[in-house]
């Protein structure tokens, strides 16, 4: 499975001409138990793909919110055997749904990149995207991914030009993430227009599916978005439903579940 | 030093860094995407300025009218005397314009940014040296400046974020994490990353992601050349040892670089202490107390937990309180060219008070950890031996800091 598990999940939808719906939580947050309510409740909710990020102490692009989240789950005592005891217990479930790692670099290289990869693999992770980890510095990391059968997802944005573009797809594989806006997670809004010819470039560069994301909030956004990619990716939204969940005694998964079902069914409808 | 045109960049058999930025194991470029073309641009821009004459020639022009330059190297005789070991040598860098080491960096930085066509500066800051040294630059060149600084850090440094303000800079708080510099440079680098277009980031430290580390230290190291220089005249001999306090390390790393192939004079670095390194995150000892791993753009010793999530660290130094070091003394580290011990809070402010009232020179709370070891050095090099300190800035930001540590109050102040 793995890789093929993303390409299989992007054929799909491709045959039903629908746009995957992307959904970004932060593993163990506000705990460990909590985000595992959250993570099993994402694909009946209409998540395609998953992005489960693994908390860091230093996350220099995100916003607030998502910052927010990684200080809760760390708070909470997560560590990465928790992350990937998550998976394992998810794949449990569903053997289905593509599950992306999301984080930064140190964790990573504190565990090492062979025994990262092995392990996130053996769990049922089917690709890693590490924030801070450019092509430059990738090819340790790539050749364990490789070996495991993981794809290390890549980063395009606003400032990629054709040139760095060459650079950036090398050795990519399942599809890639176009970030919308130059900037941190969740702060601004990305606009549709601007967007669709950038996701048309990295289309033909890669011959890869993109996916957007980085400033999609609203399912009006998020299925316009679908309108000119093969994906919308909504985290903050999310992550914020969970912290605003916080206060109340109600199950923490209760308002971000019904946010990802509304957004689930704009992207998958927008196209009609 | 009188020809202004002299490039400052110095090459040495090490040579160091790469085409890849890289210090042996450490250094590297670890951005993220939407940052890697102005890294690389920053790069280009860098390689060019360094090739120009006319660059070198505004810089050392600054730096001789502006900043002050050259800084003396002064014979400490009454602490020479009081350790009875080698002649200790002090260079004078907190007799600079702003008081610090930090506006070497900034000037050549700063003419950096205007060649760019940037027109707007972020910085961040902890114990503010570098943030009064940017916003100095800035005013100077007519820059809006924007300086991150730990909420901490703030409170314990309010008479530089006064001076930043009087300068014209917009000082905006971090309350992320403990609030000290490491949240501040997380808060600078998703500014940057936000305002891709027009901003220039000024690093402080020859830390973060290549070229820094090398640009950086290539600014500084007109201390270690001016200090070559003069102490050949004054002593007609290199010295025996060389010693600065390290953080982030490029005060030290700008007076190490000149000397680092005279194998015969020992280069050492002095780390925060803190309350001990027996301490579960309690200092800011990164090399003799951490382990490599990647933050803020580059691989260097870092320090963190066993799962990778970096530790606070302390010190009672705003500007030492860093978990990380730059990635040329992560390699000088590990090939044991220098050495470097640590000094915790308690020594550091002896060796505060001690320097005030022997030499009549208040020093900064970073370069005190430095002199907490001077005398070790001096008696180990021993008499007829030449030992140099970078003092790399000047004490009075740290006062209220002193009192509230040894317990004594300044009411009125």
């Amino acid at each position: 499975m793995s890789i093929s598990r993303i390409d299989a999940r992007f054929a799909k939808l491709k045959a039903e001409n629908k746009a995957a719906f992307v959904a970004y939580i932060m593993a163990g947050d506000p705990d460990v138990e909590a985000s595992f309510h959250v993570l099993k409740g994402l694909p009946a909710a209409g998540a395609d793909i998953i992005e489960l990020g693994f908390p860091f102490s230093d996350p220099m692009a995100e916003g607030p919110t998502i910052q927010l989240a990684a200080e809760r789950s760390l708070k909470s005592g997560t560590k990465m055997a928790h992350v990937f005891d998550l998976i394992k217990r998810f794949r449990a479930l569903d053997q289905d749904t593509p599950l992306i790692l999301m984080g930064y670099m140190n964790p990573v290289e504190n565990m090492g990149y062979e025994r990262f990869a092995k392990t996130a693999s053996d769990a049922g992770a089917d690709g890693v995207i590490v924030v801070d980890c450019p092509p430059e510095e990738a090819d340790g990391l790539t050749d364990a991914l490789d070996a495991n059968d993981m794809a290390l997802i890549r980063l395009a944005t606003p400032t990629t030009d054709d040139n760095r573009l060459k650079t950036l797809l090398k050795r990519t594989k399942g599809f890639v993430y176009y970030v919308s806006v130059a900037g941190v997670t969740g702060v601004k809004e990305a606009n549709a227009d601007s967007v669709k010819d950038a996701v048309a470039r990295v289309q033909k560069a890669s011959g890869l599916p993109v996916v957007v994301g980085f400033g999609i909030k609203a399912p009006e956004a998020a299925a316009a978005i679908a309108r000119v990619a093969d994906g919308s990716v909504v985290g903050s939204v999310l992550v914020d439903d969970i912290k605003n969940s916080l206060p109340e005694k109600a199950p923490v998964n209760t308002k971000v579940l019904e946010t990802a079902a509304i957004l689930a069914h704009a992207v998958h409808t927008a196209r009609l | 030093m009188s020809d202004l045109t002299e490039p400052a960049v110095l090459t040495n058999s090490y040579n160091l860094p790469d085409a890849k930025g890289r210090f042996g194991d450490f250094g590297g470029l670890y951005v993220p995407e939407t940052l890697m073309p102005l890294v690389l641009e920053l790069t280009q821009a860098w390689e060019d300025a360094k090739k120009d004459e006319s660059f070198w020639a505004e810089y050392h022009s600054l730096l001789k009218f502006f900043v002050g330059r050259p800084s003396p190297l002064y014979f400490a005789e009454r602490l020479t005397d009081y350790y009875g070991g080698a002649k200790i040598y002090f260079k004078r860098e907190e007799l600079n314009h702003t008081g610090a080491h930090k506006i070497n960096n900034c000037i050549g930085q700063i003419l950096l940014a205007k060649r760019m066509g940037r027109t707007r500066i972020i910085a961040e800051t902890g114990a503010g040296q570098h943030g009064v040294a940017s916003a100095t630059v800035c005013a100077r060149f007519d820059l809006p400046c924007v300086v991150y600084m730990g909420a901490l850090d703030v409170e314990r440094q309010k008479p530089n974020v006064f001076r930043m303000n009087l300068l014209g800079a917009t000082v905006n708080p971090v309350t992320a994490g403990n609030g000290t510099l490491k949240d501040a440079m997380n808060e600078a680098l998703r500014d940057w990353v936000t305002n891709v277009h027009d901003t220039y980031y000024m690093i402080g430290t020859a830390a973060g992601m290549h070229p820094y580390p090398e640009m950086v230290r290539d600014f500084q190291a007109v201390i270690g050349k001016e200090t070559r220089t003069q102490i050949m005249e004054q002593e007609g001999r290199l010295p025996d040892a060389i010693i600065a306090a390290v953080g982030g390390g490029s005060n030290a790393i700008g007076i190490f670089h000149p000397f680092i192939d005279d194998e015969n004079v020992k280069l050492i670095g002095v780390e925060a202490a803190g309350h001990g390194l027996d301490v579960y995150n309690g200092h800011a000892a990164s090399l003799t107390g951490g382990r490599p791993g990647v933050l803020h753009g580059n691989r260097t010793y870092l320090l963190q937990d066993d799962d990778g999530q970096i530790l606070e660290g302390h010190s009672i130094s705003a500007g030492l309180d860093y978990p990380g070091i730059g990635p040329e003394h992560a390699h000088l580290f590990d090939i044991g060219r220098a050495r470097y011990v640590s000094t915790t809070d308690t020594e550091a402010l002896e060796a505060f008070q001690l320097t005030s009232r022997l030499e009549g020179i208040i020093p900064a709370l970073e370069c005190s950890h430095a002199l907490a070891r001077v005398g070790e050095v001096a008696k180990d090099v021993g008499k007829g031996g030449i030992v140099v300190l970078n003092l790399s800035g000047r004490g009075d930001k740290d006062i209220f800091t002193v009192a509230n540590a040894i317990g004594q109050t300044m009411s009125g102040m």
